[in-house]
């Protein structure tokens, strides 16, 4: 395999150099390099005060900081500006931000929110609260069988009552980038507010939510090579300065009374109680790091991986893969099931041979059940995967069945 | 790593040909076992006669070789003995698998004993012992005759 990042890059990351293990879960959270590891130590030991609050150079300082931290994430996802990117602990968190405070605010009986069928269940709970809340009616954008969004489906699902639209942009079960450009104009044609889950796109491609022109994007660090903890809801400056706060308390506020109190303005309002200033400062390190290997490469490495590992499967009898044909729309994420074993059978048996998949239904029972499957495994791979390790996937795969009993 | 002796050919015979996956319409008790960390599922059924003696048994569900082939061995061992004796038994594994019985004990387990190794996989405890766990609640009030809405959820796992 010839790309331009090569297995060197695994010294970076001080976990791949320590393991054994071929660590193929990188969907549910990848690796971090020690830049990262060293950015979140030297936070703690050179800059640590509440940000945002004391006067003093140290607490400047962690301000400093957190808010460099602020305009990298804007600059990553082409925010307008960075007061528009509130931090948050994860996806789950801004998406449940979004629901709690538009959505209760905004939606009411009559009116219908969309959800995709690909979506993880954080981007459908807290849709099924605002319907359940509100009297919204919720409906499903359905795909194929290949978990391919049809134009027709778009056209004919979001209608003139629909008020919000929430789409993952990769689906964390078949890797498919979801036409969210496509989407978002429907949603828009017809006055809706637009929610897009960025969590497994953000890794794997660039992002520009301005180009894009979603109203909300939601992404994790952790999935980027940053810390576990730190997550980012990007917003849209009037919808954000229109929305109730989500949590209340301490930093969010300008002046506080016996009886009430006055917001501070974006980002802070939603940003209540001390904040995880290490970890967006990991975050920070993280997307240098990432901006620094650049997504052509980070694309190329991945996409060479996955074809390597595609061929590989096509050629294991009785493993069938989910999603595209094309390695390129895969974004890593390898779903399959192997006839007669159940997936977590067959992690079991990775596992006793050193390689971590994943087995279940991935925080996707509407789409599984929708793709006719009651759990899957799933390998998903990151550009400090290699060949080697795809290879030991495969030969273990290969292996499954007769371990399992069966003759062939 | 300790599961490569695991899929033994005593589980992977009860998952591939089970002797007791199989309807029993005329059943005295059914209840559904559910473990939702890994959506393993079963219907155990017994029949039982007026002694409380397990006369005959079966199950049927979706789940793991792990989850699938305990059930079975667990039915191969309990059809024919007095309910006291079975729940003796489902003590006794449920404990082998906690590294909590003698070797005397697990003798008494016959052909189950092979799943003992398990105890050193603690993200598979919860599918070997579901056929069981399902077994002592079967016998509570409640058990009877009722099927979806009496489902023994297994607590998640921490």
């Amino acid at each position: 395999m010839n790309t331009k990042i090569t297995d060197c890059i695994r010294c970076d990351f001080p976990l791949l150099i320590q393991t054994n293990e071929a660590y193929l879960d990188n969907a549910a959270t990848s690796q971090k390099p020690y830049c990262v590891i060293n950015a979140v130590e030297d936070f703690y030991k050179h800059s640590n005060a509440n940000p945002l609050r004391g006067l003093y150079e140290l607490s400047v300082n962690a301000t400093d900081r957190y808010e460099d931290a602020r305009e990298a994430v804007a600059k990553f996802i082409h925010a307008g500006e960075s007061a528009e990117i509130i931090f948050t602990r994860n996806t789950t968190e801004s998406l449940n931000l979004i629901a709690y405070s538009y959505g209760l605010s905004n939606l009411r009986e009559g009116d219908e929110i969309v959800v995709s069928i690909t979506e993880h269940h954080s981007n459908i709970l807290p849709w099924q609260m605002v319907a359940r809340s509100t009297g919204a009616k919720l409906s499903y954008l359905e795909c194929e069988q290949d978990g391919r969004i049809t134009d027709e489906a778009i056209e004919k699902t979001i209608t003139e009552k629909t008020r919000l639209v929430a789409v993952g942009e990769v689906s964390n079960v078949t890797g498919r980038r979801n036409p969210v450009e496509k989407i978002i104009e429907k949603a828009h044609s017809v006055g809706a507010v637009t929610v897009v889950d960025g969590a497994q796109s953000t890794p794997h491609m660039a992002v520009d939510v301005q180009a894009m022109n979603t109203d909300f994007f939601a992404f994790s660090g952790h999935k980027l090579l940053g810390p576990m903890g730190i997550g980012v809801l990007y917003g849209r400056r009037e919808l954000l300065e229109a929305m109730p706060p989500f949590l209340t308390g301490g930093e969010m506020i300008q002046t506080v009374s016996r009886e009430g109190a006055v917001w501070a303005e974006l980002p802070h309002k939603f940003e209540a109680g001390t904040v995880n200033a290490a970890d967006a400062v990991g975050l920070h390190a993280a997307i240098d790091y990432i901006t620094g290997l650049g997504f052509d490469a980070i694309t190329e490495r991945e996409d060479a991986l996955t074809a390597y590992a595609m061929e590989g499967m096509k050629k294991i009898p009785h493993l069938h893969l989910i999603g595209s044909e094309d390695p390129a729309e895969h974004n890593g994420i390898l779903n399959f099931v192997i006839d007669g074993v159940h997936p977590h059978d067959i992690s079991a048996i990775l596992d006793a041979d050193g390689i971590d998949v994943r087995a279940g239904h991935h925080c996707a029972q509407p789409l599984l059940n929708h793709l006719g499957f009651r759990s899957t495994t799933r390998a998903s791979l990151m550009f400090y995967n290699t060949e080697e390790e795809v290879r030991r996937l495969l030969g273990s795969l290969a292996s499954v069945r007769s371990r399992m009993g069966y003759e062939d | 790593m300790s599961n490569r002796s695991f899929y033994n050919e005593i589980l992977t015979e009860h998952n591939m040909h089970p002797d007791f996956k199989h309807p029993l319409p005329d059943a005295d008790l059914v209840l559904e076992g559910i473990n939702p960390t890994c959506g393993d599922d079963i219907f155990l059924r017994l029949k039982v006669d007026e002694n409380d003696n397990i006369v005959d048994g079966a199950y049927d569900g979706d789940g793991c070789a792990i989850s699938q082939a305990s059930a079975d061995i667990m039915l191969g061992l309990i059809v024919g003995r007095p309910r006291e004796e079975a729940l003796h038994l489902a003590d006794i594994f449920i404990r082998m698998i906690k590294k909590d019985a003698s070797e005397e004990e697990i003798e008494e387990l016959e052909e189950a004993s092979a799943l003992r190794d398990i105890s050193h996989m603690p993200s598979r405890v919860k599918c070997a012992v579901l056929g069981w766990h399902t077994l002592q609640e079967i016998f509570k009030p409640g058990g009877r005759k009722t099927a979806e809405e009496n489902a023994v959820r297994m607590r998640p796992r921490r």
